[in-house]
């Protein structure tokens, strides 16, 4: 369970509060105006930003001050995700050995962690080779091996197409329900939220609550209204 | 506004007035300084040729001879001062130097009859330093010594020169193998003798080529005892420092004039306590040129014997300090 | 892009500019081929030849090593006086070499401040002269401008690569096989090549500290050869080694530098995450003595000696403002110039190589062999300085400004075309704006330069007619320490005001 206890992150120009937890295995969707603070909130759960007051808690344990990378979290963003120099192979065995450095068991995971993203024979290709799609295939090939419990996606794939970043989150989701991860998911597509359950809508300041999105999609409060442009 | 007034100034300050005639004297940089000769000499000698005396440094004395040549026949200088015996012959090779015609009486260590050049001045060289410690008294134990020292570069400076000589006449052949032992003593080379001995008062270096009447200077200028020359059983190079009147100068009456006074009382008296040498003709010394040390051999080579091995030495010298 | 500049952008002028460089240049160069004839090099010619590229190679070396700490501390870490730091990087840029080496003589000299300490505590001196000394002033001038070189590079590095690094958990050995390793190889490459170039044609730096045999650059010796032994023969034949050496070392960085690079940057700091504080902090701090001592120095001993200093002096200085702006406007007209044609004809760009290839002693023996004996040298020594720093300044006030140039008309050229704005306004209101930093940066460091130059007219003048970085040599060279202390204080004040001066105007609202 993810949980965040009175969370404060106070900036020169803003301030956002969290209270609320996730059960394990939820999907979300972090929705708001732009600037509102959605990218920043994911940051922060993944120990980028500094909290500037309250605490972070996993499974009940205080992470609030744990590095980003001993955190039980795997993160993709909007670009940047794969080293330009590395093959696939590569790329994805990073996400397993942090050194570099793989045992055969290790090298037969990468190996089929990229044929189940639909990478068979890709391995050797470096991502300028590859279309921004296998792109998007590779990183998360690199999450599957990761096997963390949670999953945070910052307005993934941006450079891709609807219909390509539709198939990536696919893609992801199938594989956060296959090892019981937690997904969270910035975006600003409200087609991409409304394909997950739950929703949590930043704006004024704060992070409210995740609520069923089909429920606050239904009666949207006047923050999202004003978003949606209705 | 003041200061922009001095920008035409910059560009025209070579062009003298008018109706006063002007001696230019291309000399070394000390010799102009304000506690060398120079101010002293031009006084007197302005004080009755009606004539504007212009002292010009450039650098260290042997590169006098390069930047006549650098100036050939354009050259503003009417004499020179500064050269000495090693340099003589090749400044007479040049052909921009005129005969003096003059036989002054000298009180010099060596008889003189070079038909360009007059001496003003002479001196051995020796290394100075410290007093209140042990030093070496030949250049094999300086050598072998950790004392740091400091020299001239010879193809720029006279007293440079002048140590490549005495090491050439004192050790002939063996010159080369003695500067190759003296590489690891030598902090710098300097370009000329006052960048040499400031080096050595700012403390860079134990000992600095320079006279045996150096420190008389720290002596009666600064009552400081504190500086020796240091003796070598070799025996010490003679240096005499000369002055000649150039072929094409277009104040010939007043340059002889000029070489004339230099031999005079009023230009010798001032070389003791201005330049730290022994004057040219016979004058008496002030009371402090009587603590100096008087080496027991004199070595120098003839103009042309210098003529001849300056080259070779020269090279010796550089190939031993280069490696 | 920009490859049809269209009538907006007169394109003559620049051509003219750029022939008269190529006729300045080729003039005196084919003076020094005819001079130099069959003539061959010497031992002491080739050991000149040596001893430039070893100590050129040991100083490169030198500076990444050290550069690569700092920048990659100066990247992670945020702490008071970072700004201060990284502003004080750009000092040694627009110092004037007498100047720091005369700081650098202060602390590092016999008698100055680590031997003070190395005394103290029972150690020998050391010795700031020679190979060591030349290295030493070497690593003073080109660490802070290989640092900034890198600290673009990290600064470069995206963010999210950081992150997705520290999220994965990369071991520090990993980290830098990843993320510092390609950046690092990226980088390296030009800023190696333009230390190398610089420490090849370096010569106040051996002037001053090395000059003997065993240390003595091409540069020096071209000097020597004319002041010591007047061999215009062999002044030719060491210019023509010098020409080879630098010229191929410049073609490579002109080709290994990505444009812009030299501009400045003070961006944000990278979120770091992890250990290696107290390392980063070591570094910092003697990086931070390091470039401020020699500073500090010259205005501790410089600064009682100003009141006293003499009357030429001061001439000095006014001829070297002078002489320094008129170089700036000079590289202003002629880089504006030879840009706007080269957006027509970007080979053009190639007038910039000259100004690393020539250093101002070859120019200046090409020149002194064109005019002699009809011209005496002392003629020779002001119009030549100024020709010697506009060169030079060339490369730098190119590579700021061309690609501004281009950006501006690939940005406005359609559209004030479409509008058909005149020749007028579009210079006015359209071009102007967009390339005043530009242009303020190129006349600043062009200015500087010039101020603190001791090359050309240190082979021509006369007693008479002295430039500060000359007076100052001068009154070192005469044991007046004191005053040539308060000389260069007054050098530094004067090239960072212009500095100062040409960069503040035109900067960016």
């Amino acid at each position: 369970m993810l949980d965040l206890r009175g969370v404060v992150l106070r900036y020169p120009d803003f301030t956002l509060t969290a209270d609320w937890h996730l059960p394990q295995g939820a999907e979300v969707a972090i929705i708001g105006p732009s600037g509102a603070g959605k990218s920043t909130l994911l940051a922060a759960i993944a120990g980028f930003e500094d909290l500037s007051a309250g605490a972070i808690l996993w499974q009940g344990r205080d992470i609030t001050r744990l590095r980003p990378g001993l955190r039980p979290m795997a993160m993709l963003f909007q670009d940047n995700n794969l080293f330009p120099h590395l093959t696939a192979f590569d790329n994805v065995a990073l996400g397993l050995a942090p050194s570099g450095r793989l045992s055969a068991a290790g090298r037969a995971q990468v190996t089929a962690a990229l044929a189940q993203v639909g990478l068979e024979g890709f391995a050797t290709r470096r991502p300028a080779q590859l279309s921004g799609g296998q792109q998007g295939r590779v990183a998360i090939a690199r999450v599957l091996v990761q096997q963390r419990p949670l999953i945070l996606l910052d307005e993934p794939f941006a450079a891709l197409g609807p219909a390509l970043r539709r198939e990536m989150l696919g893609l992801v989701r199938h594989i956060a329900q296959d090892i019981g991860a937690t997904l969270l998911l910035v975006t600003h597509d409200a087609t991409e939220a409304r394909a997950l359950p739950l929703t949590v809508l930043v704006s004024e300041g704060q992070a409210a609550a995740p609520m069923a999105t089909d429920a606050l999609f239904a009666d949207p409060p006047p923050a999202l209204r004003a978003w949606l442009g209705q | 506004m003041r200061y922009l007034s001095l920008v035409p100034g910059l560009f025209l300050s070579s062009m003298a007035l008018a109706d006063t005639p002007v001696l230019t004297v291309l000399t070394y940089d000390s010799f102009v300084s304000e506690w060398g000769p120079g101010p002293a000499v031009e006084k007197a000698f302005e004080a009755d040729c009606a004539c504007d005396l212009r002292f010009v440094g450039a650098g260290d004395g042997a590169a006098l001879l390069a930047r006549l040549q650098l100036e050939g026949t354009a050259s503003e200088a009417d004499i020179v001062l500064g050269l000495d015996t090693n340099l003589t012959a090749a400044a007479t090779a040049t052909g921009l130097f005129a005969p003096h015609g003059a036989t002054p009486k000298l009180a010099l260590p060596v008889a003189w009859n070079d038909p360009n050049f007059l001496p003003f001045d002479w001196g051995w060289f020796a290394f100075v330093g410290n007093a209140g410690r042990d030093y070496p008294t030949d250049f094999k134990a300086l050598a072998a010594s950790d004392l740091k020292i400091v020299i001239q570069d010879p193809r720029s400076s006279t007293p440079g020169l002048g140590l490549v000589m005495w090491v050439k006449a004192a050790y002939g052949d063996q010159a080369g193998a003695i500067w190759a032992d003296l590489a690891d003593n030598i902090v710098t080379v300097t370009p000329g003798w006052s960048e040499a001995y400031g080096l050595f008062l700012e403390g860079e270096a134990d000992l600095v080529l320079s006279y045996t009447t150096s420190p008389a200077y720290h002596l009666i200028a600064e009552s400081d005892a504190g500086k020796v020359a240091l003796p070598f059983t070799e025996g010490h190079y003679l240096q005499v420092e000369v002055a000649g009147k150039l072929a094409g100068t277009d104040q010939p009456a007043l340059a002889d004039r000029f070489l004339q006074f230099m031999l005079s009382p009023a230009f010798q008296d001032v070389i003791p306590t201005t330049n730290w040498m022994y004057p040219a003709t016979e004058t008496a010394l002030p009371d402090g040129f009587a603590a100096m040390i008087q080496p027991a051999t004199s070595l120098l080579l003839s103009a042309d014997d210098a003529q001849a091995a300056r080259d070779a030495a020269v090279e010796e010298w550089r190939a031993a300090l280069a490696r | 892009m920009a490859r049809r500049a269209g009538p907006l952008t007169p394109v003559w002028p620049g051509l003219v500019l750029a022939a008269l460089v190529a006729l300045a240049v080729t003039a005196p160069l084919a003076a020094l081929l005819a001079r130099a004839g069959t003539a061959a090099p010497g031992p002491a010619d080739w050991a000149a030849l040596r001893f430039t590229l070893w100590q050129a190679v040991l100083s490169t070396l030198l500076s990444l090593i050290c550069a690569i700490p700092l920048a990659r501390a100066l990247a992670r870490r945020r702490f008071p006086g970072r700004d201060a730091l990284v502003l004080l990087l750009g000092v040694p840029f627009v110092l004037p070499v007498i100047a720091g080496v005369l700081g650098l003589l202060a602390v590092f000299g016999r008698n100055g401040w680590i031997n003070a300490g190395l005394a103290a505590v029972g150690l020998p001196a050391l010795s700031p002269y020679g190979l060591q000394g030349i290295l030493l002033a070497h690593l003073f001038f080109n660490l802070p401008l290989v640092t900034r070189m890198l600290l673009q590079g990290w600064q470069a590095i995206p963010a999210e690569r950081l992150r997705m690094a520290e999220s994965l958990a990369l071991t520090p050995r990993a980290r830098f096989a990843h993320i510092e390793g390609p950046m690092l190889r990226a980088v390296l490459p030009g800023a190696a090549v333009v230390v190398f170039t610089l420490c090849l044609s370096s010569f106040s730096v051996a002037l001053i500290l090395g000059g003997g045999p065993g240390a003595t650059t091409l540069e020096l010796a071209i000097y020597q050869a004319f002041r010591f032994d007047f061999a215009p023969d062999r002044a030719a034949v060491l210019g023509l080694l010098q020409l080879t050496l630098v010229g191929t070392a410049g073609l490579v960085a002109l080709w290994l530098v990505p444009a812009a690079q030299a501009e400045a940057s003070r961006g944000r700091v990278l979120r770091h995450w992890g250990g290696g504080r107290g390392f980063d902090a070591a570094i910092i701090t003697i990086a931070a003595l390091f470039l401020s001592a020699p500073l500090v120095a010259v205005l501790l001993r410089g600064a009682p000696g100003v009141v006293d200093l003499p009357p030429s002096v001061w001439r000095a200085a006014a001829l070297s403002v002078t002489l320094s702006v008129v170089v700036a406007a000079l590289v202003v007209i002629m880089a504006g110039g030879i840009a706007l044609a080269a957006l027509r004809f970007p080979l053009l760009e190639i007038t910039a190589l000259p100004g690393l290839a020539l250093s101002p002693l070859v120019l200046g023996t090409g020149l002194f062999l064109l005019v002699y004996p009809r011209l005496s040298p002392e003629a020779l020594a002001l119009p030549a300085t100024v020709l010697a720093n506009t060169l030079a300044a060339l490369p730098f006030a190119l590579r700021l400004i061309l690609p501004r140039l281009q950006q501006a008309v690939a940005d406005h050229g359609r559209l004030a075309a479409s509008l058909g704005l005149s020749r007028g306004i579009w210079f006015a209101r359209i071009l102007w704006p967009a390339l005043r930093p530009a242009i303020g940066l190129a006349a600043g460091v062009a200015a500087a330069l010039a101020m603190g130059d001791l090359g050309v007219i240190a082979l021509f003048a006369d007693a008479d007619r002295a430039t500060l970085p000359l007076q100052v040599m001068r009154l070192m060279g005469s044991y007046r320490s004191d005053a040539a202390a308060a000389a260069a204080l007054v050098l530094v004040a004067i090239s960072l005001t212009l500095f100062w001066a040409c960069e503040r105007v035109t900067r960016d609202a």
